[in-house]
């Protein structure tokens, strides 16, 4: 075994942030494209162009979805256990959400009838809207702490209810994630058409956009001014045996902000956040899309990343049992199946991002009216 | 404790998913095979029909994907949802084969899947056939690591348990993927797959056939799928499940239900092929036995003991005793207690640790359980018998329904007389039906068959649940059934529409119901060359 076990965990917790980052960048596009797509899109033809704009890419993205569920299960079980089962009622919601994709993109266009596509068009932007809601409530959940606690067997038990989730903060975050992805879907669509709809994708990428930068903001203020944190008081080596519940952890104003204290590096990640959104919105405006969507793609890591940078080592503290909270270095697998996981992702993650390019290249350029209605029966 | 409700209705809702999941699967890892056969002839031959095969069955391939894709969602988050001690418990060692199919086979799958779909005029030929290639490689992949997953469930080989983290740990990542009853069990399901997807097609052209249409398209691909049907059946036959079910003590508990053996008889072991089991007197009454092919079926030798169910009851009640050592010295263990005693008290009965568990729906405590709480823990450390009897039974009366079907379509197929003999053609039409009925059957035997256990002599199922409320379990059952009927009815309403419409569905205007489609050729441009 090449790297330590400390280490290991170190780089888990950045593999998960770089699944979770992938899987904003890519198939995060297709959630805020399946939000606009009613609002965007006034007759079929324009749906269906705002629909192909993602049909042969949408599913591929999904599976950094999935991948990453996975690599949370492989690499952190206890957070996979406590957190699904936890979020119950959240997650069945995502989930049923997520039904209306891929049965919406292929089945849509197959049948003519006007009612049967606006249904599909309506279960897209549940799809779409759904899920980019709720992930952001669930990390605005997880920066309060979720009230859940540890038996003496190690079975996790949830003791708050779903309208808990709900709470203000939990909310503003929810909207944070679901206008920086509908954000960086508009700039994708630009990318993607022409027109009609390359109009309105713009309009929809200047309002989503500035309502993410003020909703960041603001809880980043919130965060200073009214969220207590956690910190972690005593604990085992970090390179010990994972022993959840053999640490003492106290809340405390503020705990939240020491990490970009100790690290000012740190403070990038909010910075990219704001900044990025911003040159996003600027780039856009100006009609040069393809720049903009990357600094959109900056603007998610940034977030994404500032969500973790502020917990770090927390991934899921307990507000009832602060004890029993999950930190990155108990809340892993064994040395083992770290290392393995390690290797398996360095040797797969690049050939997935290589092929993954290739396939945006072969399917680059405008998706036209002209195209749909000259492929009427073979596109989505 | 959890109610024992809140286990029922996760076992259910696992099941109904599960099930459901498996209802796209197998068309989907066969379908995949065939228009990759349909491709490659088109590439060799450049006969445009083997073109529209391959894009017309391809457009059922996706109407039947899009489906498995959103069942799929619901298999790999459902573990952490509704299984969360399972997933706290052994996501080290199971947690590895899923992340492994997401990075190395279901990207690959989903990600060329929309090239297939919508790279034909942007890719050379050669280059299409890479992708469609590329999908099927991905998508049986993908098979082979879920079933490592669930080879591991069966048989838990290369973890040990950890009593300082309190939950089972990787030791040998060779031993879960060179699992014998992994292995077997993704040679048996894949190509039972292959069935289904061969059966589909070979039902689907019979139907133009007798409808006398399109009928060089019909009699193309009915030829294939007749071949490669023969092929996978046979597979599914000869390298059955079964050869899985000598390894491990739960796979032989599985064997001795499915054939009602209640005693160890000196061998051969004479196979049950008919009766009627019943376990209240531990005897199977009208048994009808064929001598020496149950030896032959599962040990593949005459001279091999099968274990009978009493004998294995028996065996467990001393393995679940030995369970309550290792509980009890785990528990010591657990307060900090590590003397050399404890620690070899735990070692000496640690294997045994998961039979102690099964004791916890009887008795919470374990430690100090009466002698009939281990007896009725003991008597349910087995599946029950009479629907794992009967259910294997339909399973392979399937399985050689069509062995005799594909034999007969492969044999008229060869001699060129299909197309005369309609009985042939209406038996295909309606065996439809059968690969799923098959195929569901088998995994009823083989997940039902593993109770008591959610990982076999390790984790109880009724102990793998999430902490959750009836409640919860009530509005996620009655969501997964509600959505998942609707998208039931849309996707057969989209199937038997463009089945019925055949290869007209790809507007070449050249199929039965576009005659004179001159005008559609002028949009396709690549239809110059008609076969």
């Amino acid at each position: 075994m090449i790297f330590d076990y400390d280490m290991l965990k170190l780089i888990w917790w950045l593999f998960v942030g770089v699944l979770l980052i992938g899987f904003a960048l890519t198939d995060g596009f297709d959630l805020g494209i399946g939000t606009l797509l009613p609002f965007l899109g006034r007759t079929d033809t324009e749906r269906r162009i705002i629909i192909n704009s993602v049909g042969p890419t949408w599913d591929g993205n999904q599976v950094w979805f999935i991948t990453a569920g996975g690599a949370v299960f492989a690499a952190w079980p206890a957070v996979y256990a406590a957190a699904f089962s936890g979020f119950y009622i959240a997650l069945m919601l995502v989930l049923f959400a997520l039904f209306f994709r891929p049965v919406g993109f292929d089945y849509r266009s197959k049948v003519e009838d006007s009612r049967w596509r606006k249904a599909w068009d309506w279960g897209l932007f549940a799809g779409g809207a759904v899920p980019a809601l709720v992930f952001g409530v669930a990390f605005g959940n997880l920066l309060q702490g979720v009230p859940f606690q540890y038996d003496d067997m190690m079975r996790p038990s949830y003791t708050g209810s779903f309208f808990g989730l709900l709470n203000p903060f939990a909310l503003l975050a929810g909207v944070v994630s679901l206008t920086m992805l509908v954000m960086h879907g508009a700039v994708f669509l630009q990318v993607r058409t022409e027109g009609v709809v390359y109009a309105r994708a713009k309009t929809a990428a200047r309002i989503a956009g500035s309502i993410m930068i003020v909703a960041f903001a603001l809880a980043g203020v919130w965060l200073y001014l009214g969220i207590e944190g956690y910190r972690v008081i005593t604990m085992p080596l970090t390179d010990a045996m994972p022993n959840i519940l053999g640490k003492t952890v106290e809340r405390g104003a503020g705990a939240w902000l020491e990490n970009y204290a100790s690290y000012p590096l740190t403070m990038l990640a909010p910075v990219f956040g704001i900044a990025g959104a911003v040159l996003a919105l600027m780039l856009s405006a100006r009609d040069r899309p393809g720049t903009a969507f990357v600094f959109s793609g900056l603007s998610l890591a940034g977030v994404i990343l500032t969500a973790g940078i502020s917990m770090f080592p927390f991934i899921m503290p307990s507000s009832i049992r602060p004890d029993h909270s999950l930190i990155a270095w108990d809340a892993t697998s064994s040395h083992l199946t770290l290392t393995w996981m390690f290797w398996a992702t360095l040797l797969f993650l690049p050939i997935v991002i290589a092929y993954t390019a290739w396939v945006y290249h072969v399917m680059r350029g405008k998706v036209t009216a002209k195209m749909i209605e000259e492929k009427s029966h073979s596109v989505y | 404790m959890i109610s024992e409700s809140v286990v029922d209705l996760s076992r259910l809702q696992f099941a109904v998913t599960a099930m459901y999941h498996f209802l796209f699967v197998p068309l989907t890892l066969g379908l995949s095979w065939l228009l990759v056969i349909m491709e490659s002839v088109y590439v060799m031959t450049g006969k445009e029909v083997y073109k529209d095969m391959t894009r017309f069955w391809g457009k059922l391939f996706g109407i039947n994907f899009a489906l498995g894709v959103t069942t799929g969602i619901t298999m790999e988050f459902q573990f952490g949802t509704n299984w969360a001690y399972y997933s706290h418990y052994v996501g080290d060692i199971f947690g590895v084969p899923l992340a492994i199919e997401g990075l190395m086979a279901f990207f690959l799958e989903s990600t060329f899947v929309g090239l297939f779909f919508f790279g034909w005029d942007r890719l050379s030929k050669r280059g299409h056939l890479a992708v469609t290639v590329l999908v099927a490689i991905g998508s049986n992949l993908s098979a082979l690591w879920i079933l490592i997953a669930n080879g591991w469930m069966q048989n838990p080989t290369g973890a040990e348990f950890n009593y300082q983290t309190m939950r089972m740990e990787l030791s040998s990542f060779a031993d879960i993927f060179f699992n014998p009853v992994a292995q077997v069990k993704f040679v048996h399901t894949v190509a039972a797959g292959y069935v289904t997807g061969s059966l589909f097609v070979l039902g689907i052209s019979a139907y133009y056939m007798l409808k006398g249409r399109d009928l060089p398209f019909a009699r193309r691909s009915f030829a294939i799928a007749s071949g490669f049907g023969l092929a996978s059946i046979l597979s599914v036959i000869v390298l059955g499940d079964e050869s899985g079910y000598e390894i491990g003590d739960v796979q032989k508990a599985k064997l001795a239900v499915i054939e009602a053996e209640w005693e160890t008889h000196e061998p051969p072991a004479a196979f049950t092929l008919f009766g009627f089991p019943d376990q209240e007197r531990q005897t199977t009454d009208y048994a009808v036995k064929i001598p020496y092919a149950l030896g032959l079926i599962a040990t593949r030798s005459v001279d091999e003991k099968i274990t009978g169910i009493k004998d294995i009851i028996e065996r467990n009640e001393q393995r679940i005793r030995d369970g309550i050592l290792a509980y009890e010295a785990l528990l010591k263990l657990r307060t900090g207690d590590d003397s050399a005693e404890v620690k070899d008290s735990f070692e000496r009965y640690k294997s045994d640790l998961g039979y102690g568990l099964l004791l916890k729906r009887y008795h919470p405590e374990v430690s100090g359980a009466t002698d009939e709480q281990i007896q009725q823990a003991a008597r349910e450390s087995i599946p029950r018998v009479a629907p794992m009897f009967w259910v294997f039974r339909i399973m392979v009366v399937f399985g050689f329904l069509m062995l005799f079907l594909f034999g007969i379509t492969f044999y008229y197929c060869v001699r060129r007389q299909v197309q005369q003999r309609r009985w042939i053609l209406r038996m295909a039409l309606y065996s439809i039906p059968l690969p799923w009925l098959a195929a569901e059957a088998g995994w009823f035997v083989a997940e039902y068959g593993r109770q008591p256990w959610a990982i076999g002599e390790v984790l109880p199922t009724h102990l793998a649940t999430s902490t959750l409320g009836v409640g919860d379990l009530i509005f996620s059952l009655a969501g997964f059934i509600g959505f998942y009927t609707l998208l039931l009815i849309a996707e057969l309403y989209l199937m038997f529409k463009y089945a019925r419409l055949g290869p007209s569905s790809l507007h070449t205007g050249r199929y039965h119901y576009e005659a004179g489609g001159g005008a559609v050729l002028a949009h396709q441009p690549q239809s110059r060359q008609d076969a």
